[in-house]
């Protein structure tokens, strides 16, 4: 797929964000952890809640997790994902500690439940993004 | 000092509600203005404070042009979505009791079916609280709010056993109100049935469940408690008003706990502030921009506890003539979806009696809500007298 085909919208990173985009192009799913006390965190952010800390790095993930909920899409509200509908979007409990959404590949509604275990998956997007998805653990 | 009792709604006014209004946005909130100022016995000129809503589609700038306002001593702006109505009441409270000025206009308006715009799904994604959103969330599909508000009732359902059919229960009161009103653009009578076959949006929501697009305006005046003793209406005052924000505001899947809502903070400062109980309360305007969402906020606003507002909605205490009537007017369901400031003027006509066929009887103490977006919330509590 090129991007001039590309209809979903595209993430807007910024020099805040771009580490997070950049790794799952590697199939590397990273998270911040805070430089000075340490904690992790996600959805990227510029200061540690925790101790205000202004430094941070960027770890890997283990891309391991549990269902906290889901949705399953039944109605397009951008044209770009008109073709895939139904499709699920799980928020998923990270080992780490920390939260993220992603789409559901493989796994059949009926099995949908909160603590369903999951790992992280990539697929490329274009040929400048790849985005995660969880498939079954 | 608080804000308790300090401040008054002392006019409202609103457009007709419709799919397409045919007139500009200015148009629609100058319509609306003009009625609440006339309502409050006032000269547009008199106008001296101003808060428009987060999109600023119209800004003070446009009033004081339109109104030939000669000195506006305050302007703001509310970007907390659907609780920014009840967070400009707090607002224009706070600049009144300051002594800035004396009535602030509330206006909100919007073509929010017809308009240049676009439908929600691409509306929201000019929205600034939606930016770590479109960053992180919609690439994936999570576009409008259905889809991402849906996780937070599926959790509940999983969690508490919460039914459709319970949800159910909230659009069909509404609906059954919106018709009793008069001004709402659903006119038709729904069932449980009825919403149980509408079409899945994003499950668990349902077609139903899901607010509308709509086109109009509505507009609100709020004066010191002292003044509106001696203006054109009985008085409406404003015995508390609190906003809180959630845990997590930016993004609900960040959410230490997705059924709880930053109205879960501010719902006890309200009551305290007013110095009643929740058995006080006669009627009650819930933001309602989908079904869930009302229901979670009756329960993080204490009228039950938390997982029990499935069977407390099913039980018929929010219909009228229930022990907590609310959404007299159709609220965002079925009325229109006027980010929650109808939900005010409602209260407003309760309290002075001007409800019409869905008139809670002797309706002396109310309550409104805002929701916004990612999980803000707001709450006033008002009284006749």
């Amino acid at each position: 797929m090129t991007e001039t085909t590309y209809m979903k919208p595209l993430p807007e990173a910024s020099p805040d964000t771009l580490p997070f985009w950049k790794s799952l192009q590697d199939g590397k799913l990273r998270i911040q952890a805070c430089s000075a006390c340490g904690k992790l965190r996600h959805y990227p952010r510029q200061v540690c809640p925790y101790c205000y800390s202004m430094e941070h790095k960027w770890v890997e993930a283990k891309g391991t997790g549990t269902i906290h909920s889901w949705t399953t899409a039944h109605h397009a509200f951008h044209p770009g994902f008109k073709g895939e509908l139904p499709y699920t979007l799980l928020t998923v409990d990270l080992a780490e500690g920390v939260r993220m959404q992603a789409q559901a590949r493989g796994i059949a509604a009926g099995k949908l439940k909160i603590g369903l275990p999951v790992k992280v998956a990539f697929e490329i997007a274009t040929r400048d993004l790849t985005l995660p998805v969880f498939v079954s653990a | 000092m608080s804000l308790k009792a300090k401040g008054a709604v002392t006019g409202v006014g609103d457009t007709r509600y419709s799919k397409n209004s045919g007139k500009s946005v200015t148009t629609l909130q100058m319509e609306a203005s003009l009625a609440a100022i006339r309502d409050a016995g006032l000269d547009p000129k008199e106008i001296d404070g101003i808060i428009v809503y987060g999109n600023m589609a119209v800004v003070a700038e446009d009033f004081i042009t339109n109104f030939g306002i000669a000195d506006l001593r305050f302007s703001a702006v509310t970007p907390l979505g659907g609780a920014s109505a009840v967070a400009s009441v707090q607002c224009a409270i706070a600049a009144i009791s300051a002594g800035i000025c004396n009535h602030v206009l509330i206006p909100l308006g919007r073509n929010g079916s017809s308009g240049a715009g676009g439908r929600i799904g691409s509306r929201v994604r000019e929205m600034p609280q939606f930016r770590t959103i479109g960053e992180f969330e919609m690439p994936m599909g999570a576009i409008a709010p259905a889809q991402l508000y849906a996780p937070m009732a599926r959790r509940h359902m999983e969690l508490y056993g919460t039914t459709s059919r319970q949800l159910a229960e909230i659009a069909v009161s509404t609906r059954h109100n919106a018709i009793l009103n008069g001004n709402a653009m659903m006119t038709k009578p729904l069932t449980v049935e009825d919403h149980q076959a509408s079409r899945m949006i994003s499950d668990p929501l349902r077609l139903y469940d899901c607010s509308l697009e709509s086109d109009g305006a509505c507009a609100i005046v709020v004066s010191s408690a002292e003044r509106a003793n001696d203006m054109a209406q009985p008085r409406v005052q404003v015995l508390s008003v609190a906003e809180a924000h959630p845990d997590s505001p930016s993004a609900i899947t960040q959410r230490p706990d997705m059924t709880r809502l930053g109205i879960a903070k501010a719902a006890p400062r309200a009551f305290e502030m007013a110095g009643v109980t929740h058995k006080d309360i006669q009627v009650a305007e819930i933001y309602d921009c989908f079904t869930y969402i009302v229901m979670c906020q009756l329960e993080d606003l204490g009228f039950c506890k938390k997982g029990e507002g499935g069977p407390f909605v099913a039980s018929g205490a929010i219909k009228l003539g229930g022990k907590l009537p609310i959404n007299t007017h159709g609220g965002l369901l079925s009325q229109a979806h006027m980010a929650g400031l109808n939900h005010v003027v409602e209260l407003v006509r309760q309290l002075r009696g001007e409800a019409g066929k869905a008139q809670v009887k002797d309706a002396k103490l109310g309550l409104v809500t805002g929701y916004g977006d990612m999980g803000d919330g707001t709450v006033a509590i008002m009284a006749r007298g």
